[in-house]
């Protein structure tokens, strides 16, 4: 006499999370959910499109000879736990409707729980002439491996001229990365003693070097200091590699000898061919503090994917990943979701010379000086050489602590405020 | 909000509204259709054009869906007019200028 409702078999009591994406998201909620669940409840398959696991933070030091492309690249595989099965494939589109996801080679996964951890995608082609004569000549981006090894090789022969730094249009992943690349280029050219015969120019789409005002107050003033030029409210509409400017919308210009193009970002190609899956730019619309997509209960968004106010940064998928672990067990056992996300964020600013800014952040409170995460510990928004070693140490921390889903010592997903000024700033900051 | 400083106001179409140092209203609720010829002269906009209402309401129904006002490369994607006739409409910056006249807060599409 077997109850109907106890009939199931062992395989209809098993739920299947598909994770879309192999990269710091999507392999750090595969392993946090592997460890929490076993195989009999839970079956894991994640989904990418290549095999290989690149460091993207990494990225920035390669223009300069200070990392090598060879060194920031692993096998995705070697990065998820066992019991963890990971498909290399890309992705046709995802049916919203009937729960499953269509596979370029037509093959398809029923999830009961999807997670969407494709991150962002650089279309350079959207911009009048970027990817025209010059391209990889004069005019690189560094968001690239390729990108960022082809510009290697330029700037150690530039020895006059203008180098334009320019961001088309927000979003970009690290917005900071590129006042990183000009720090970074003003002490290379030092060293190589060819700073006095080199312009640096910062266009940006922002009215000032950052988006926070005291942050950017503060970048602002460090790039006066090293002798960055900063060209604000400038909305790309044309780049021409071959008579060297920019062109805007508005019509001004900026003439360039070498131009390091950050290009405008999207969500993954198949968000487009999802019906209702993405906004205009392919992002995922995502409750900003429980992270379930606002398409539908069962898609969760983690990382750069996400259509959320806040940075598109490693920092940010890091203090996701407990909440979207958290809230897809809720959601697996018909629980109330957490509201647990913050919209914490955490970057090392490399300001050249061996030093390093950090700023600490989340939705409510902008980056403010003081120190991370306590009284005692970094200080924040201030140069320092402690916080170049931080930036040096974050990545034995990245393949060693955050992908394998681990926490780390005294960093919690959400923003610490001891420890940071909370009162009015804006005097104390260096006009 | 604003407890350090006085929130600077002014009278338009004979009503008095909330804006910042930079023109952006503090209240959306505040604002009104009518209030829009004055708001585009102040910006240096005549003569109104039935593309220049095209934009403007654009942008104040993407504040109600939305809770912010979009980024120009998004306005040139979804409200019907290219980004560059967004800036003949708007030379001074179609996302900002349009937003106050708009009576929206400014946009933050930059995080």
């Amino acid at each position: 006499m077997v109850d109907q409702h106890f009939s199931m078999d062992a395989h209809g009591m098993t739920k299947h999370i598909v994770i879309l994406g192999a990269g710091t998201g999507g392999t750090l909620v595969a392993n946090r959910l592997r460890r929490l669940h076993t195989d009999e409840d839970v079956r894991i398959t994640v989904v990418d499109q290549d095999g290989e696991h690149l460091y993207q933070p990494g990225l920035l030091f390669v223009p300069f000879g200070l990392a090598h492309g060879d060194k920031l690249v692993r096998p995705r595989q070697d990065q998820l736990n066992r019991g963890i099965e990971l498909l290399q494939v890309a992705v046709e589109r995802v049916d919203l409707a009937d729960n499953r996801v269509v596979l370029a080679d037509q093959r398809t996964l029923a999830y009961d729980v999807l997670v969407v951890a494709t991150g962002a995608t650089l279309v350079p082609g959207e911009t009048d002439g970027l990817v025209g004569p010059g391209w990889m000549e004069r005019v690189f981006t560094f968001y690239t491996l390729a990108g960022a090894t082809a510009l290697a090789d330029a700037l150690a022969h530039f020895d006059e001229g203008r180098l334009v730094v320019n961001v088309v249009d927000m979003p970009i992943k690290c917005p900071v990365a590129p006042l990183e690349f000009c720090f970074l280029a003003d002490w290379f050219f030092q060293r190589r003693g060819v700073r006095d015969r080199i312009q640096i120019t910062y266009v940006t789409p922002l009215d000032g070097a950052f988006t926070k005002p005291v942050a950017s107050k503060m970048l602002g003033s460090l790039l006066k200091e090293k002798g960055v030029e900063v060209v604000t409210e400038f909305n790309t509409g044309t780049v021409d590699g071959a008579g060297g400017h920019l062109v805007g919308y508005d019509g001004r210009t900026v003439d360039f000898d070498l131009a390091v193009v950050v290009p405008l970002h999207g969500g993954a190609d198949y968000v487009a061919r999802s019906p209702s899956l993405g906004d205009e730019l392919n992002f995922i619309p995502t409750n900003e503090h429980t992270l379930q997509s606002r398409v539908r209960p069962n898609v969760f968004v983690i990382g750069d994917a996400a259509g959320l106010p806040a940075s598109k940064a490693g920092s940010v998928t890091h203090f996701e990943g407990e909440v979207v672990c958290d809230n897809v067990d809720r959601f697996l056992a018909g629980a109330e979701l957490v509201d647990g996300y913050d919209g914490h964020a955490n970057c090392f600013i490399e300001t050249g010379f061996g030093k390093a800014l950090l700023i600490d952040f989340n939705y409510d409170t902008e980056p403010l000086p003081g120190h991370f995460p306590y009284r005692i510990g970094l200080p924040l928004l201030e140069e320092s050489r402690l916080n170049h070693l931080g930036k040096l140490m974050f990545e034995w921390v990245y393949w060693h602590l955050l992908l394998p889903g681990r926490d780390i010592p005294g960093v919690g997903s959400t923003m610490p405020r001891s420890g940071k000024r909370l009162v009015k700033t804006h005097q104390e900051v260096k006009a | 909000m604003i407890d350090t400083m006085m929130a600077p106001t002014v009278t338009l179409a004979g009503l008095t509204v909330d804006v910042n140092e930079e023109g952006f209203f503090l209240q959306p609720e505040q604002w009104a259709e009518t209030m829009v010829p004055e708001l585009a002269r102040a910006e240096g906009i005549a003569d109104l054009t039935d593309r220049h209402w095209q934009v403007i309401r654009f942008m104040r129904r993407q504040f109600e869906e939305n809770g912010t006002g979009p980024t120009v490369r998004v306005l040139g994607k979804t409200s019907g007019v290219s980004i560059k006739e967004l800036y003949q409409l708007f030379p001074k910056g179609p996302a900002k200028v349009a937003a106050r006249i708009a009576g929206i807060p400014k946009p933050r599409g930059c995080i």
